[in-house]
């Protein structure tokens, strides 16, 4: 592994990378936006070793957030959006978590947290918004008043006031700063030093992994230092800022890898048609994440022409006519 | 709508009359589902020059293909450029722009303020949905949004359960009042017409009935009383525009279901 020195000691297995950041009672933000990019090798990991009670920092992640409120790891949650697009207007089982009163939700909108975020990784305590004036995203507040100053949880969930810079009123939304104990990404290359890359979007995964203590980042590939070199401008996050570096092929399924893989369809009504029904989330939990070994296993049981399918096309990033119903 | 059968389905005429509100150079703030579409076959019929980007950060991609939530690859591929959340936020609030943002939600009242987080008590809901991600934001930011709705009492309402997104608020000037600088609700488009927004009061009022509608109908699928006084019929898809939308924008219709 000589090429692979820049990435001495950090370099892990799922398994390996979960044992050591990710702790009952953490804070954790996921990578990725609803049906793209989610880290979920890791998160099947997360569940399949029931770490429990987290407080899941989130703007938009479907799959990955739907899985681990499904598998009982999430306590408390700070969302904008627990949707899935066409596959799940709402996330089926974070839907059946709050409606059964077995989460504590706070709900910010996708700026807010973006912005939250960025103070985190700027170290400012708070910043100003525009949002949500006059709504009951800023005059209501779910988590119970006993939460506040706890671990993790802002004194107030918002608080307005006027611009203190303007001439006439011109009220704000301030908005806390989030620093989670660990952040989890899925990019698709990380460099032999560490320098992570990640093709189309990158959602907030920048802001959530600069606000947070520790950040693991799954990968489809390592790729030589001098690669990633060859053009800097399209690098996402340095070498000093990662922590664990965990090759996984495949490493976002069924979420969508941009150039390497599109969503899996197949899969994700799959995953819909079981999370209605506890019995079958419960079969379903059994079948995909704690009864699966390997991550090779994993593959195995979605199968290679199904793979080939949805494999992403070069030049487009998707897989174009693809079957989508 | 029972005396003929119609040539076309109520979600077609929904993505056709919405993507008449846009303008040929607008910039288009789009959300998922008939957002999506509307925005899409504007650009393919009358608007090639209208620029549409997704909260996610994707700015300007041709849409070879319809993207299936806003975090698609599809959103993506051959884009002007690929950002991320909180770029795509500052092309929202961008001050020298002129965004117009697509919104679905589960309820909305007479000012057009919406709901898409809870039915029942926001502390123990009877149902939850996704929240607002990006919708609170551009409901606050975007120069003015356009909503799609299925027509019915349950979501239009006299009082939301939860207010998710800022239209007009208490109607009047009582949005620039909360602290707004621009924005507010343009039109609502629904499976029976389109609805728009009084210019002093900011009450929603019948503006176009689609071909069979009545006023009465609209207003027995309205949970509080609407000005059906000033509606005209709006003109049915031409085969061109239906055309575009089925064989075009959503072959697999994926949406148009």
């Amino acid at each position: 592994m000589a090429e692979h020195n820049g990435l001495d000691g950090k370099l892990m297995t799922v398994g390996e990378a979960v044992e050591r950041f990710i702790h009952d009672g953490d804070q954790i933000c996921v990578g990725g936006f609803t049906i793209t990019r989610n880290p979920m090798a890791l998160t099947y990991e997360i569940a399949r070793r029931r770490v429990r009670d987290l407080h899941l920092v989130a703007h938009s992640n479907g799959q990955a957030l739907d899985v681990l409120v499904g598998a009982g790891c999430v306590r408390r949650l700070d969302i904008a959006y627990g949707g899935n697009g066409r596959f799940a207007p709402t996330c089926i089982r974070f839907r059946k978590a709050i409606e059964r009163g077995e989460l504590q939700v706070e709900d910010y909108t996708n700026n807010m947290m973006s912005l939250r975020f960025l103070a985190g990784a700027l170290n400012i305590p708070f910043i100003p918004s525009k949002s949500g004036l006059g709504t009951d995203v800023v005059e209501k507040s779910g988590f119970p008043p006993e939460l506040r100053g706890e671990d993790g949880v802002p004194c107030e969930k918002v608080i307005v006031m006027d611009d203190p810079f303007g001439h006439q009123d011109d009220e704000v939304v301030l908005l806390p700063a989030l620093t989670p104990d660990v952040s989890v990404i899925h990019a698709q290359q990380v460099s032999t030093d560490g320098t992570v890359r990640i093709k189309g979007l990158t959602f907030a995964d920048l802001e959530q992994c600069k606000a947070s203590t520790a950040v693991i980042v799954t990968c489809e590939e390592i790729v030589p230092e001098h690669y990633l070199r060859l053009d800097p401008d399209q690098n996402a996050l340095p070498p000093f800022l990662v922590d664990a570096v965990v090759p996984v092929p495949y490493g976002a399924h069924p979420t969508a890898c941009p150039y390497f893989y599109d969503y899996d369809p197949a899969h994700l009504n799959q995953y819909k048609a079981a999370a209605k029904d506890d019995g079958a989330w419960a079969a379903w939990l059994e079948e995909w994440v704690y009864g699966v070994e390997s991550w090779d296993q994993y593959l195995d049981k979605i199968g290679g022409a199904q793979l080939a399918r949805i494999r992403a096309n070069t030049v487009a990033g998707y897989a174009p006519g693809l079957d989508r119903r | 709508m029972a005396e003929s059968v119609p040539a076309y389905a109520p979600r077609e005429m929904m993505a056709i009359a919405a993507g008449r509100f846009i303008k040929d150079g607008d910039v288009l703030f789009a959300g998922t589902g008939v957002a999506m579409l509307a925005a899409t076959v504007a650009k393919r019929i009358h608007a090639p020059h209208a620029h549409i980007f997704f909260e996610t950060g994707g700015i300007g991609p041709l849409l070879d293909e319809l993207p299936m939530a806003v975090a698609d690859p599809r959103v993506m591929a051959f884009s002007n450029l690929n950002a991320g959340l909180v770029e795509a936020f500052s092309y929202v609030a961008n001050r020298r722009l002129h965004t117009i943002a697509f919104l679905g939600a589960a309820q909305i009242d007479r000012y057009g303020n919406m709901n898409s987080t809870v039915i029942g008590d926001y502390l123990a809901p009877r149902v939850r949905f996704s929240g607002s991600g990006g919708a609170c934001d551009a409901g606050s930011l975007a120069s003015g949004y356009i909503v799609f709705m299925q027509h019915g009492v349950q979501k239009f309402v006299e009082k939301l359960d939860y207010l998710t997104t800022p239209g007009w608020l208490d109607g009047g000037d009582s949005r620039k009042r909360a602290g707004y600088r621009r924005g507010g609700p343009i039109a609502v488009v629904t499976n029976l017409c389109v609805l728009k927004f009084d210019d002093e009061t900011h009450e929603m009022y019948l503006a176009e009935r689609f071909e069979g509608v009545t006023p009465e109908q609209v207003q027995e699928h309205t949970g509080f009383a609407l000005d059906c006084s000033r509606s005209t019929v709006t003109v049915p898809p031409s085969a061109e525009e239906l055309r575009i939308l089925r064989d075009d924008v959503d072959p697999q219709r994926l949406i148009l279901g």
